[in-house]
């Protein structure tokens, strides 16, 4: 019964769905401000039946019902509860139905918090993503429907999360990746209501910011979120694959990253306003890409869902609608945008440019990477290939390299015009960073790697500058550590993420230069040394779960003769699917991570062993955190809350001006 | 008109236009020789016996892993296995290093190495998919075309 209701909302919500599509955009059309404001309490009405029947669904899961095809396939009894409900989304349907949720989140949210809006604007807006909604609730009624029942014969018990969902990375990484992916639309929708109005003036920045920088912050932290469960779980080490799926996360992220920094040229200055548009499209067009690639099942990844061409021919005709109809809005429209003030080359826009020109060529290179196995395909007739890593590194860290250095010359940069010796002035500290640098290499590294010094001397550089800038903001006041704490909220953000990123860099570079990994056979009283430590194997034994049988090792690690630490890495298997999987031990710290995985027995009490050594690790995933809070903190900036209606639209003309 | 004489919002266009041309040439110049120098292409059991896979070049090899036909090592992690297209064709397998959860017999798996003179492709990596259920594209596809082929025999055989 409960499922049926979950069912019968998620229907409901489709009609609530299709009203805010169309009700508020008639109102805007004739002019009844009545009709437009109807678009508050349709977002509600919609985010509120998506939710029970999220719910509905949660029920399901929790009280085992088996009849549910979805739940029998992706739950078993003996699942414990917390991941019963993550299962809610750990396949297809039901994560899409998070997806959706997520959605109706966001439009409710911006109904909420948009009353400054006019209401002409903040009808269009909804509209919009009540448009978006229809098609997500369309797509799982139509082909994903999690409530379908195995009536009247059903199985006893379910058949199991799949044992790589079964962590805590199942519990928080969909949802904050959702947020971000799904955030996009809100930019999005702000975009296509700006354009449909013919106005494009710089209020919609304004407006459109605080709500990218957020769903950017979400997506970094979803991303980064997911590289760290993979890290710990797929039990090889590897922290990023260049895999399709993430890929197809990390393409939106990029497109984001330039849509943050455009947008603020755009609010501050008024200039690269149709860019900027062209950006809020293309970011979320990237997510639904993303959700296409995911899917459909067209290309081969650890993520891919399983396969149905039907859903994948639904996504694509969405995708198709959504991105060719708002180009072609944006070409009739755009054309009669102009950027009315002028810019000097030396000067802020520019260095923003080059951070689009890049972030968005480096976006190109991963989509062109990820879907070149398809192109081959269509063109030769079926022939199969895949695209290595080696590609991806060739040409996206040359691209990051360059943007890094422009990245330590912005802080400080003015808008306008920069005098000249503001860059000349950035010499010294780069110097300064690779003297640095060198010693520290010198000094603490098991070897001199140059390149190691080179990409941390950018990162070091990147910190010193921003530093020099704080510095320059504190200097001339009287009472400097007040002042300190009296910069915008945004500031803080550029900061923290700037600083994200320098950590980030250091992680991923140390890490990718000085990790050692050995893959061995070991038997009981065997030694192995890495780095200078010294793993002993002791011995495996039996160890139960509560829905698995693992063989547990043990595994001692030494330095200098003292024990470190011991690490317990697990072969588990799984009584309801009979999967096998690995479950490493981490010994973790702020400078170096020690791994140790099973892989599997073979012969004579002798077992595969994996073990690394991996430097600053913990750096990437503690930069990526950082960077994902600076996106928080713009939202926090008493600017973009209190500005009454009057005053935006005073703001709105004195920017053209 | 002279360069320096141009309106300044003018030139800003112009270098704006032509920096973009320019790393935009360089980015898909890099990007596409960077892309033919990592493109692994797929060679199925058949394909592989019948010779038509290049030597020495890093390609992938797919298929069913035969029943019985693992073979470990004493002494180190090196492992031999055949893969077959469940039809005709099979092709043994050698690699050094830890293999993948889900590798087991029966079950479908995507190596990535080099085809040696003997006919034994060298693995540097395999792959077996994270979810029981899937079938990995290249594989699905051999397997239905020998499917196709052992159709066509038996066609034959009874006309």
């Amino acid at each position: 019964m409960i499922v049926e209701l979950g069912h019968f909302s998620l229907i409901l919500a489709l009609g609530l769905s299709l009203c805010l599509a169309i009700v508020p955009a008639y109102g805007v059309q004739q002019g009844q401000v009545r009709l437009m404001n109807l678009s508050g309490s349709l977002a509600a009405g919609l985010f509120v039946f998506v939710l029970l029947s999220f719910f509905c669904l949660g029920y399901a899961f929790w009280h085992d019902d088996f009849s549910v095809t979805y739940v029998a396939r992706n739950s078993n009894s003996a699942l414990p509860l917390e991941y019963k409900l993550s299962a809610i989304w750990g396949a297809h349907e039901g994560s899409f139905l998070l997806w959706t949720l997520v959605m109706a989140g966001w439009t409710l949210a911006v109904s909420l918090f948009s009353q400054s809006l006019t209401p002409d604007m903040r009808a269009r807006v909804l509209s919009i993503m009540g448009a978006l909604t229809v098609g997500f609730l369309a797509f799982i009624l139509f082909t994903s429907n999690p409530f379908d029942r195995t009536l009247p014969v059903f199985p006893g018990d379910g058949a199991d999360l799949n044992p790589l969902l079964q962590d805590f990375g199942l519990i928080v990484h969909p949802p904050m990746l959702y947020m971000g992916y799904v955030g996009f639309a809100v930019p999005f929708a702000f975009a296509i209501a700006t354009l449909s109005t013919g106005r494009l003036d710089s209020a919609w920045a304004r407006w459109s910011r605080p709500w990218t920088n957020v769903a950017w912050g979400f997506l970094t932290i979803g991303i980064t979120l997911g590289s760290w469960w993979a890290y710990y779980e797929l039990g090889w080490g590897g922290w990023w694959f260049w895999d399709a799926v993430e890929n197809a996360s990390f393409m939106p992220w990029l497109i984001g990253t330039a849509l943050i920094h455009s947008l603020a040229a755009t609010e501050k200055r008024g200039v690269f306003k149709s860019w900027t548009v062209l950006l809020a499209i293309f970011a979320f067009s990237f997510s639904l890409l993303g959700a296409f690639l995911v899917r459909s099942g067209v290309l081969t990844s650890v993520h891919a869902f399983a396969v149905d061409p039907e859903r994948g021919m639904f996504i694509l005709g969405f995708l198709i609608v959504v991105i060719g109809g708002s180009l072609t809005l944006y070409a009739v429209k755009a054309s009669g945008i102009k950027s009315e003030a002028g810019f000097d080359w030396t000067s802020r826009e520019t260095m923003i440019l080059a951070n689009n020109l890049l972030l968005v060529i480096a976006a190109g290179a991963v989509l062109l990477g990820t879907l070149y196995p398809l192109l081959y395909e269509a063109m030769t007739d079926g022939k199969k290939i895949s695209v290595g890593p080696p590609y991806f590194n060739t040409v996206f860290v040359p691209l990051m390299l360059v943007l890094f250095a422009f990245m330590a010359c912005s802080p400080g940069s003015r808008w306008k015009k920069t005098p000249v010796a503001f860059f000349t002035s950035q010499i010294v500290p780069l110097l300064a960073s690779l003297v640095v640098m060198t010693a520290l290499v010198l000094a603490l590294a098991s070897r001199f790697e140059i390149t190691v010094v080179l990409v941390n001397t950018l990162a070091l550089w990147i910190l010193v500058s921003l530093g020099r800038d704080v510095w320059a903001k504190v200097a001339h006041k009287a009472r400097k550590v007040p002042a300190l704490f009296q910069q915008s909220l945004s500031y803080y953000g550029m900061l923290l993420g700037h600083l994200g990123i320098a950590v980030a860099i250091i992680g991923v570079c140390t890490t990718v230069y000085y990790s050692e990994e050995k893959d061995l056979r070991m038997a009981a009283g065997d030694m192995v040394s890495l780095s200078g430590y010294d793993f002993r194997f002791n011995t495996v034994r039996k160890v139960q779960g509560p829905n698995y049988i693992a063989d547990q090792g043990d595994i001692d690690i030494f330095r200098n003769d003292k024990l470190v630490t011991t690490l317990y890495p697990e072969k588990r298997f799984y009584n309801a699917s009979g999967n096998v999987m690995t479950e490493a031990d981490i010994d973790p710290s702020l400078f170096r991570d020690l791994y140790v995985a099973l892989g599997e027995p073979i012969g004579d009490d002798a077992w595969a062993v994996r073990v690394h050594y991996k430097p600053f690790v913990r750096w990437i995933w503690f930069g990526g955190m950082l960077i994902g809070f600076g996106g928080f903190c713009t939202v926090l900036d008493r600017r973009y809350r209190s500005v009454s209606r009057a005053r935006q639209a005073i703001r709105a003309e004195g920017a053209v001006v | 008109m002279k360069f320096g004489k141009m309106k300044p919002q003018r030139r800003n266009r112009l270098m704006v236009v032509g920096l973009l041309v320019v790393s935009a040439g360089v980015a898909v110049t890099l990007a596409l020789s960077a892309l033919n120098e990592n493109l692994n292409l797929y060679y199925s059991p058949a394909q592989i016996v019948n010779g038509e896979a290049p030597t020495d070049t890093v390609i992938r090899a797919g298929g069913m892993v035969v029943n019985n036909s693992i073979k470990r090592s004493t002494t180190d992690l090196g492992v031999q296995f055949v893969v077959s297209d469940m039809h005709e064709a099979e092709v043994t397998i050698a690699y050094v290093g830890i293999l993948p959860d889900l590798f087991r017999e029966g079950q479908g798996v995507i190596a990535r190495g080099q085809l040696n003179g003997q006919g034994v492709f060298i693995a540097e990596e395999v792959l077996a998919k994270h979810d029981e259920t899937y079938m990995p594209p290249e594989i699905a596809q051999t397997l239905a075309r020998s499917r196709e082929a052992a159709d066509a025999a038996a066609k034959g055989a009874t006309l």
